[in-house]
């Protein structure tokens, strides 16, 4: 028997198509405040071969705990499991590990995107609160503006932008087309824009449908956040910059023209 | 990505290296904390730099697992650095990063609360210490979770948490002669055992040039986005 932890959402559906390769699933989730050493107390004591999640915040990390509990390794984020040779997701995707999981039961994540979606039934197992850290409230962000985890299109500038004030044009494209306004890590290390914006392996990951890349180098790990996004459209005045082997629309010119020309051209054709 | 001939690790012949982003947040957010701040980390001798640097922005001294240069698997590294905290502690308050930027194993902070018998609270975005108690805020897409516990306890962060400040002159001079205390820990039969790494295929795509703006709406209109 296969558990797997599941909360309602896509990611969860995946870890559950993933988990139906090993054998047959039970899905299982919880009721109330999220706690997770308790939540993983009660996962732990399941009986089962592998016990699978999605990798998610919750998921990695309840199976971390039920890996400390029960003394044995945990797998996170993998992609795929040939016996127990599995094969994970490292420096935000960029690598890749071929790993030996020891030990029983198997603990593991299932990556996201890399599994389709099975519809599940789950069980809502009882966690005894055991006075461990739980969630007390949840406080709401008055954003006003479109996510970028979730907005359909993303201008992002990096360190060609070159100044705090730099970032009118692209908050101007940004608004014409609806989307959110990102930016690389350097942007945010020089305090031109907070952090909530960076894109990134440790910023926010992306799903737009079209990213717009001005001024920004292309770091692997700047890549591993835009990736998510269906098309990339990189503006940078280096043809060598590493952002074009990632993008699929290239325009080689000085973001501080090319991107108000956008902009004009929009507002032409929209008359 | 370039890879060592054995696929073990990536070719560093011509790279430097760094502390992940999430760990300098923690090292930042401990020294804003205040009292006596301890940097710790398992690597080869060459993490001595890291940690000097670490001690530059206002840690108090450094203890370094030092290994041969091997990977250590999550669960390793965790009870190293167990046993390091129990022989050096006890500590108010232990961070960690939440995911390390190579191996991402999203455990080690977890398995060190647990073997100690702390809380653990992980993922955040904000740390207030309140006398004997820390509340806590992890994001949650557009929301903030609060989670609160008490101390002695063990948090995992990350970054933008707080923006990290960069090592003065004066702070790198006073790090020279800052305590280094360096353990050699002995290696575990690894059980999550690295055979090798891959660089997965498809990395390296041939852009479609635009070549002026008229171009690049008339592929927003396509996509459905202008």
């Amino acid at each position: 028997m296969i558990v797997c932890f599941v909360e309602d959402d896509e990611l969860s559906a995946q870890a559950v198509g993933f988990a139906r390769t090993l054998g047959e699933v039970r899905a299982v989730t919880f009721a109330g405040a999220y706690q997770p050493a308790a939540w993983a107390k009660a996962l732990a004591a399941q009986e089962a071969e592998a016990i699978v999640a999605a990798g998610s915040d919750r998921g990695n990390e309840l199976l971390a705990h039920v890996g400390a509990l029960l003394d044995q390794p945990f797998a996170a984020n993998v992609t795929a499991i040939d016996g127990d040779v599995v094969t994970r997701v490292r420096w935000g995707g960029s690598l890749v590990e071929e790993a030996r999981l020891h030990g029983a039961p198997k603990l593991l994540t299932v990556a996201p995107h890399v599994h389709a979606p099975a519809e599940f039934d789950p069980e809502v197992l009882e966690a005894v609160d055991d006075g461990s850290p739980k969630v007390l409230e949840r406080v709401e962000e008055s954003s006003g503006g479109v996510s970028l985890r979730d907005a359909k299109v993303v201008v992002s500038g990096g360190r060609g932008v070159g100044s705090s004030e730099g970032f009118a044009i692209i908050e101007e494209l940004a608004g014409l087309l609806g989307g959110a306004v990102g930016c690389s890590r350097v942007v945010t290390s020089a305090g031109w824009r907070p952090h909530a914006d960076q894109v990134g392996q440790t910023g926010t990951k992306i799903s737009a449908d079209l990213y717009i890349a001005c001024g920004i180098s292309g770091a692997t790990q700047h890549i591993a956040g835009a990736k998510g996004a269906k098309k990339i459209l990189a503006i940078n005045t280096d043809p060598e910059a590493p952002i074009f082997a990632s993008a699929d629309y290239a325009v080689i010119g000085d973001l501080h023209e090319v991107v108000p020309a956008i902009s004009a051209e929009l507002r032409r054709v929209r008359g | 990505m370039v890879l060592t001939a054995d696929a073990q690790a990536l070719e560093t012949k011509h790279l430097g290296f760094t502390i992940s982003p999430h760990e300098e947040c923690a090292v930042e957010e401990a020294v804003r904390i205040g009292g006596e701040v301890v940097v710790l980390t398992l690597g080869p001798a060459e993490a001595e730099e890291q940690l000097r640097d670490q001690m530059a922005i206002g840690a108090d001294r450094g203890i370094l697992l030092k290994t041969n240069g091997e990977e250590w698997d999550a669960q390793s590294t965790a009870a190293a650095i167990v046993d390091a905290i129990r022989a050096e502690g006890p500590f108010d308050l232990i961070l960690f990063g939440n995911e390390s930027a190579d191996a991402a194993g999203f455990q080690v902070g977890i398995r060190v609360a647990h073997a100690l018998g702390l809380p653990v609270v992980t993922g955040l975005k904000k740390i207030e210490v309140q006398g004997d108690r820390v509340r806590c805020e992890r994001d949650v897409g557009g929301a903030r979770d609060v989670v609160e516990a008490p101390l002695p306890a063990v948090l995992t962060v990350l970054e933008g948490l707080n923006l990290p400040r960069y090592p003065s002159v004066p702070g790198r001079l006073r790090a020279k002669s800052k305590p280094l205390a360096v353990v050699e820990p002995a290696r575990p039969e690894q059980r999550l055992e690295k055979l090798r790494l891959v660089v997965p295929e498809g990395q390296g795509k041939q852009a479609e040039i635009l070549e002026n703006a008229a171009a690049v709406v008339a592929v927003m209109q396509s996509l459905g986005v202008a």
